[in-house]
């Protein structure tokens, strides 16, 4: 292995092709954390904002004038603003109101650090988009087929989750994979909050080596690499979902 | 076999290469500047005394008094752009730019990727600041800390890997300075000459700088590469500088106490 990243030594020697991500091994370090803070990034995200789209569509629907009214305003408030700022609005804003803990070093610092507050806020953001698509998907569960459910003797809720939400959900398959792949992406403004993901690391080595050439392209590739494998399990838990004489 | 496939890889990538490095270097910037009237310098704008932003917004400090000396002696007005540390070098190379004093220290590395003018304007170290109560006494203290950083800061790396401080780094130093008194981070990795001047606000009283400072290296004033023309008179303009002793009457002006490097080139040249 070693004679491997070597050879890229020998590479930018010779060539000016400098990617010391792979022949340094603190370079290399720091770029397989960064790998893998996206995907833990993005994987606690996109779990979390599915979760809020899949409660929030539920709750959309409620009976009750306020809960709806809430849950429009978290829509719009969360469609409407740019994520970069939202970012910087939990981490600078919300986080110096929040009380702080000890350190362990003698001092103090904020309850959450960027990590949290990346994941927090790049869920809501994402989340508030995913509530939109799932009640696209549930207003396209025919009325009839939930007048049924009634009739059956299920409840509101009983009815949302065996009936409407997997009917709804290969509805909103589509668009939700649409979203995810934003969210993936999205994942890249937590380096504004000092969040070490591949950008942040990346800028670091480009700075140091100034090979910024190298370390775009290598960027570009991972980042299509990464949304490639989502896609493609996205598209085939799409097929595997269909069902026969639904949806089209 | 190895090396035959090492031969063709490397000739693909000289190509490419060559390719990269031909697009800048082309018309002479001086005929540019005399042309436009404008002489625009890429400085920092969040790095006071040296280029910050007044009551007003407009960049003033150190550093653009330099250039506004550079534009008076070339007959032209001067136009200061804002840059940071990760985007200066592109943005000489890009021609954004015509002349670049922007706290940069100078580096081997550096040099193939802009023209540094010699000699050297300035010169800085690295320090940390930090709550006095925190009571950091070598480098080896910040291990496992978490230590705020400014994104491109060459010293970022070096803090990181041998002495096992966890960087945090952001974009500006507002943002740094903001993070440093929530208390995301213990301590902040920057240059010396930045430290003294924010620790005299009374604001940051309860901070200190208390390592001693390390890597002291020059700053670099920077043309991009093949300029001949507009370094030539930079270079003679350096020179003036520390002859008269312009650097040490700036910073008497912009309230830093006068550094050993400013000393020693006005002793030098004079």
């Amino acid at each position: 292995m070693e004679v491997f990243f070597e050879w890229f030594r020998v590479l930018y020697d010779e060539t000016g092709i400098n990617l010391p991500f792979l022949y340094d091994s603190y370079d290399r370090n720091r770029m397989v954390d960064g790998f893998f803070m996206t995907v833990k990034l993005s994987i606690v995200c996109l779990f979390f904002s599915v979760v809020i789209g899949v409660v929030g569509a539920w709750l959309q629907n409620s009976p009750l004038k306020w809960t709806r009214r809430i849950v429009n305003v978290y829509i719009q408030l969360f469609r409407n603003t740019p994520p970069l700022v939202q970012l910087y609005f939990f981490y600078f804003a919300i986080s110096s109101l929040m009380p702080t803990v000890d350190n362990g070093f003698g001092g103090q610092q904020p309850m959450l650090g960027g990590f949290a507050w990346a994941a927090i806020s790049l869920s809501f953001f994402a989340g508030a988009y995913n509530v939109e698509i799932f009640r696209a998907g549930i207003e396209a569960v025919p009325n009839s087929t939930i007048e049924a459910a009634e009739a059956l003797g299920f409840s509101r809720l009983t009815t949302y989750v065996y009936i409407t939400l997997p009917l709804a959900f290969r509805v909103a398959l589509p668009s939700l994979n649409n979203n995810l792949v934003n969210l993936v992406k999205t994942t890249t403004l937590a380096y504004a909050i000092a969040v070490p993901e591949m950008l942040y690391e990346a800028n670091q080595i480009w700075s140091d080596n100034v090979n910024v050439t190298e370390m775009m392209i290598f960027l570009l590739l991972i980042y299509f690499a990464l949304v490639g494998v989502l896609v493609w399990g996205m598209n085939s838990w799409e097929r595997k979902l269909k069902i026969p004489g639904f949806g089209n | 076999m190895l090396t035959n496939i090492t031969r063709r890889l490397a000739m693909i990538a000289a190509a490419g290469a060559v390719a990269f490095a031909a697009v800048p270097a082309q018309a002479d910037a001086i005929d540019d500047i005399k042309e436009r009237g404008v002489l625009r310098v890429g400085v920092k704008a969040d790095y006071k005394p040296y280029g910050f932003r007044d009551t007003s917004g407009a960049i003033i400090g150190i550093e653009p008094d330099l250039a506004q000396d550079v534009a008076n002696t070339l007959g032209v007005k001067v136009e200061f752009i804002p840059v940071v540390s990760s985007n200066r070098m592109q943005f000489l190379q890009q021609g954004k730019v015509d002349l670049m004093i922007a706290t940069m220290t100078d580096k081997p590395d550096r040099r193939k990727v802009v023209w540094i003018v010699e000699p050297n304007y300035y010169s800085s170290g690295t320090n940390i600041m930090s709550l006095k109560s925190a009571g950091f006494k070598q480098w080896e203290d910040l291990r496992d800390k978490p230590v705020c950083g400014i994104q491109g800061a060459f010293y970022n790396k070096k803090t990181g890997r041998d002495f096992g401080a966890k960087i945090v780094a952001f974009k500006g130093t507002a943002e740094v300075y903001s993070a440093l008194k929530a208390g995301n981070c213990m301590a902040f990795v920057y240059d010396d000459s930045s430290h003294v001047a924010t620790l005299e606000q009374p604001e940051w009283a309860d901070y200190e700088m208390p390592l001693p400072t390390i890597d002291d290296a020059p700053w670099g004033l920077a043309v991009a590469l093949g300029e001949t023309r507009l370094h030539d008179p930079m270079q003679e303009m350096i020179i003036g500088w520390h002859k008269s002793g312009r650097i040490l009457e700036l910073e008497t002006k912009w309230g830093v106490t006068n550094t050993p490097f400013a000393l020693d080139m006005n002793a030098k040249y004079k």
